[in-house]
């Protein structure tokens, strides 16, 4: 089994999903044929985070290289591989890709109505591509699974959103769809250079200074996109706003580690003088993130998108990480920037899948995302406040949470950098707490605000254990970061001495 | 000459005897049993496809004094002609019959097409291009007519005979220049001609190269000869829209594959030009054009001209990797476009024509099942992965690099993302929108069946696209 390992972990879930819709919808979610479909989906899922323990106990930390590799040969007359594997950076985010799906699915348990068959298909297909993407060692599958995951998530706003879900998911798919289609040009300009489209043999292939930077601005247009980059963020936030909760949670935490992800896979080994050459530029744009958007989330006025600009921002950290490497001198240095960028991803991506969570909860009792239609909710549902309390300290970055660990590696990585970077990026945890504990402030404390919130009632026990459950992980991650560093050391040395030979 | 050589273009002579025996059988049944018709056609289109498959060669195979040519290429089109035939006479059947039109003329002409249609793929000399062109382009015209009482129809068949006509004429006369420079109306004497005597290669023959192309650009539909092709989709009954919209596409790839690039493949460089201008006006346009649409025919149709234009395209690159691309593009472009408009037939019943943008809406709420179908054929024609049309497009930008022409390829992306807009707004109506017309699907258990073999195939064949992909290279290596 455990050379099909990955294979098992992309498609399981889509078989799941698949068989769900085969099997058909019902229109009433209260019916026990939708039951069914929901055990049907738990059930998937949790075996799917099951298979993916021996992904986390198969691993070898100290191995270079990739793991759990599967070769087969897909497109001959292309020369496209069905090839897939694993390191150090990849096997984290797998991980926490089959960590929240099972929570997303009990996040929809019942607040779902409409087609709840389709709803978890379409959650489940989703996390067999976005495990395709992760593992992905040719760049055509990559494409493949990186472009086909836009399917669902385009019918999961689409279909389950807000008022005007229609504007933000056309948005969301032709955004992200116009980002990855020169990416694709590019992969097909390397396989002119090296035969095939294996994404060693990018690695390995000569390139100019001038196609470098070609290149480094087609994946930067897909990848930046993804994070997303400023100025290329309008989506997000419209996005975020209009998706179901479920879908906000898989889009922050899972959707937008795909544009970091593509940065160390991609951008940083395939034209590391490009990415050097562009370098600047990434940090001047991750600091713009970080210090502008915080200062924009600090204006809004709806929960969703105060918090899906904080993602931008928190991702602006990552960027920031990876794009310090060279100007720090020293190996050390650059190691703490990448792997301050890679914890953040994870730690980002429990935080905000918990923050969306909150409000998901708070949404499907009021119906209302305003900051200014709460007020005093811990009076009401005092379980609710602490776990959300919690949440947005992580979000702020408080030492001993997940949240603080990658900003502070990051920080002092741009410290060795260049002091005004760091003052920038540090400005984050003044930023982010004003805006998150803000929020906080307006809707959890205070006075009961009407008569809406006075009729609150607390946590039910499927949305306790969903937070529990995070809350949890956000402690684990904050106070024992070592087993997750550990799994990354040996790949980000790598990583970094590759991207030190000039390929010039 | 022995009757060996007939044998070789046996497909075409033994469907020719089929029809005479459908035309007689179709004088001995009433309307109510018309039914009869379809299914002795189907059997006609079995028995032609074994036939194909009985009589194909490995080799090239010239006969009729040079005039006519069996080789893997004929023969695999051919065969996917026919195909798509009969799945047009089977999703046509039961709207036909809803709407009174149910006449054994549709089923006739459709045959005699598809002969025009085999002679085309086989043709070895100028003079049989023209031959099947015209066969296959007059059963249009009286196809699109079907409907007599239906002006738009009728309005539709004279403008499609008008314009038709003119391209007939352009080609004919770029015929006789070509005949009057090289001396010679067949293919491979033209290029051996044309090699021996490079003097030839003069203004001359680029004059008639230039109205070659305007009819071959005619026949795709191609921007700037395109207008006729938005009105006849709209204007024809739904069954003859999908007629025209699937396998007479192949037929013109056989018209492009055969004259230029068999027969005036040496003077690549010189049309290359007009046909890279012709197929970036044909994306954009079509593309374009395609957003401004609310009737789902006519979309299609302008979408239709987006697809030839990557279809030219990969002509334009001039290597065998491009023409491989061609082929391929082709193929898989016409199994989607089988399935879409299958689908609005299926939408359709006595009476109505499903043919607006709206009638899609809410169909995942009426029919889950083929609105997951529909989803299938629109991302696969918008190209996105892993359907088909994907590998369509990617095998096409692929030679486009490979020749030299990233710049040309960027723009080629580019316009796929604004193709996506439109076919994501029928998504959009199936799935995002409540249904105006909650009437019950119609079809009959057959045509469900094929339509959802059919979408299904666009993803299969987007999972293991690697042996048509093979096929293609090998009939064009």
């Amino acid at each position: 089994m455990t050379q099909h390992l990955l294979s098992i972990l992309i498609w399981l879930p889509i078989m799941g999903g698949a068989a769900l819709i085969a099997i058909g919808d019902n229109k009433d979610a209260a019916s026990s044929r939708a039951g069914l479909m929901r055990i049907a989906a738990l059930a998937v899922s949790v075996a799917t985070f099951l298979i993916s323990i021996a992904l986390y106990a198969g691993f070898d930390n100290a191995a270079t290289g990739m793991q759990f590799v599967e070769k087969e040969p897909w497109v001959a007359s292309l020369n496209v591989f069905y090839s897939l594997g694993v390191d150090g950076i990849s096997t984290p985010l797998i991980l926490l890709t089959t960590f929240i799906t099972p929570l997303v699915v009990i996040a929809g348990w019942d607040t779902i109505k409409n087609r709840p068959a389709q709803y978890f298909a379409a959650f489940l297909i989703l996390e067999g591509l976005m495990i395709g993407v992760f593992s992905a060692l040719d760049a055509l599958l990559f494409y493949v699974f990186w472009e086909s995951m836009l399917i669902p998530m385009f019918l999961i706003i689409g279909i389950w959103g807000g008022a005007r879900r229609v504007y933000a998911t056309l948005k969301f798919f032709l955004y992200t769809f116009l980002g990855s289609v020169l990416m694709l040009v590019a992969f097909i300009y390397l396989y002119g250079q090296t035969g095939g489209f294996d994404l060693f043999g990018f690695v390995d292939a000569p390139l100019t200074l001038t196609a470098q930077k070609f290149i480094f601005i087609a994946f930067l247009l897909a990848f930046a996109v993804k994070v997303p980059m400023w100025p290329v963020h309008t989506w997000l936030p419209d996005a975020h706003v209009e998706a179901p909760t479920g879908g906000s949670v898989i889009l922050a935490a899972i959707m937008l580690k795909m544009g970091g992800y593509g940065f160390v896979r991609l951008s940083l080994p395939i034209v590391p003088d490009g990415s050097e050459y562009f370098a600047g530029m990434m940090i001047a744009l991750s600091l713009i993130a970080v210090v502008y958007i915080g200062f924009v989330a600090l204006m809004q006025k709806d929960m969703k998108k105060l918090i899906a600009y904080s993602s931008i921002a928190h991702m602006g950290f990552v960027t920031l990480g990876f794009f310090i490497l060279w100007s720090v001198s020293g190996n050390a240095g650059a190691g703490l920037g990448m792997s301050g960028g890679m914890v953040q991803m994870i730690s980002h991506g429990l935080i905000s899948g918990a923050m969306f969570l909150c409000v998901g909860v708070l949404y499907d009792r009021m119906h209302s995302r305003e900051i200014a239609d709460y007020g005093g909710v811990a009076n009401t549902m005092p379980v609710f406040a602490a776990f959300m309390v919690l949440f947005a300290m992580a979000n702020a970055g408080l030492p001993g949470t997940s949240g603080f660990v990658g900003e502070f590696m990051v920080i002092i990585a741009s410290f060795k950098a260049n002091f005004w970077y760091a003052f920038l990026a540090a400005s984050t945890l003044i930023l982010g707490a004003a805006y998150t504990l803000w929020m906080v402030k307006r809707v959890i404390y205070g006075e009961v605000a009407n008569a809406n919130v006075a009729a609150l009632t607390d946590l039910n026990t499927r949305e306790f254990i969903v937070l529990a459950i995070l809350a949890v992980s956000v402690l684990l991650v904050g106070l024992w970061p070592a087993p997750l560093v550990d799994m990354m050391n040996v790949t980000i040395e790598q990583l970094i001495e590759q991207v030190g030979q000039s390929k010039l | 000459m022995n009757m060996m050589d007939y044998m070789v273009a046996a497909p075409e002579m033994v469907l020719l005897g089929l029809i005479c025996l459908v035309l007689i059988a179709d004088l001995f049944t009433d309307d109510e049993h018309r039914v009869r018709t379809f299914w002795i056609s189907i059997l006609a289109l079995v028995a032609i496809f074994f036939v194909i498959d009985g009589t194909a060669t490995e080799s090239r195979t010239v006969i009729f004094s040079g005039s006519y040519v069996s080789d893997p290429l004929s023969q695999i089109l051919k065969m996917a002609a026919v195909i798509f035939v009969g799945i047009t006479f089977l999703y046509s059947r039961d709207y036909l019959r809803a709407n009174e039109i149910h006449k054994g003329e549709f089923y006739l002409l459709g045959l005699i097409g598809l002969l025009g249609m085999m002679i085309m793929m086989s043709a070895n000399s100028m003079l049989t291009v023209y031959l099947g062109l015209e066969t296959l382009a007059l059963s249009l015209y009286a196809l699109v007519a079907i409907d007599r009482n239906n002006v738009t129809s009728a309005e539709a068949a004279m403008k499609y005979f008008i314009l038709g006509a003119i391209a007939s004429g352009c080609l004919l006369y770029g015929i006789s220049w070509v005949y009057g420079v090289t001396g010679s109306l067949q293919f491979h004497e033209i290029a051996a001609a044309i090699s021996t005597d490079p003097s030839l290669n003069n203004l001359p023959l680029w004059f008639g190269l230039a109205f070659l192309i305007v009819g071959i650009a005619f026949k795709f539909g191609a921007v700037p000869f395109h207008m006729w092709l938005p009105d006849v989709y709209q204007g024809a009954r739904t069954p003859v829209t999908l007629y025209i919209a699937s396998a007479p596409k192949l037929a013109a790839l056989a018209l492009f594959l055969r004259i230029l690039v068999d027969g005036l493949g040496v003077l690549h460089d010189t049309w290359a030009a007009m046909i890279m201008v012709i197929g970036v006006l044909s994306l954009l346009v079509g593309n374009f054009a395609a957003i401004a649409q609310s009737n789902i025919k006519r979309m299609l149709g302008y979408s239709t001209i987006a697809h030839v234009g990557f279809i030219l395209l990969a002509f334009f690159c001039g290597t065998e990797q491009g023409n491989a691309a061609a082929l391929f593009y082709t193929l898989t472009y016409v199994v989607a476009a089988a399935g879409a408009f299958g689908m609005i037939i299926l939408l359709s019943r006595r009476g109505y024509d499903a043919e607006n943008l709206a009638d899609f809406k809410g169909l995942n709420a009426r029919s889950p099942w083929f609105a997951l179908m529909m989803m299938f054929l629109m991302f696969s024609m918008a190209g996105v992965p892993p359907f088909v049309g994907f590998f369509g497009k990617l095998n096409v930008i692929s030679a486009v690099i490979d020749s030299g022409y990233t710049g040309l390829a960027v723009l080629m992306v580019l316009a796929s993302v604004v193709g996506a807009y439109y076919y994501l707004r029928v998504i959009w109506y199936m799935y995002f929108e409540e249904a105006e017309d909650q009437a019950v699907l119609q079809a009959s258990t057959d045509t469900r069946l094929v339509l959802s073999l059919n979408s299904v195939a666009v993803l299969a064949l987007g999972i293991v696209p690697g042996w048509l992909l093979a096929l293609c290279i090998q009939i064009l290596g």
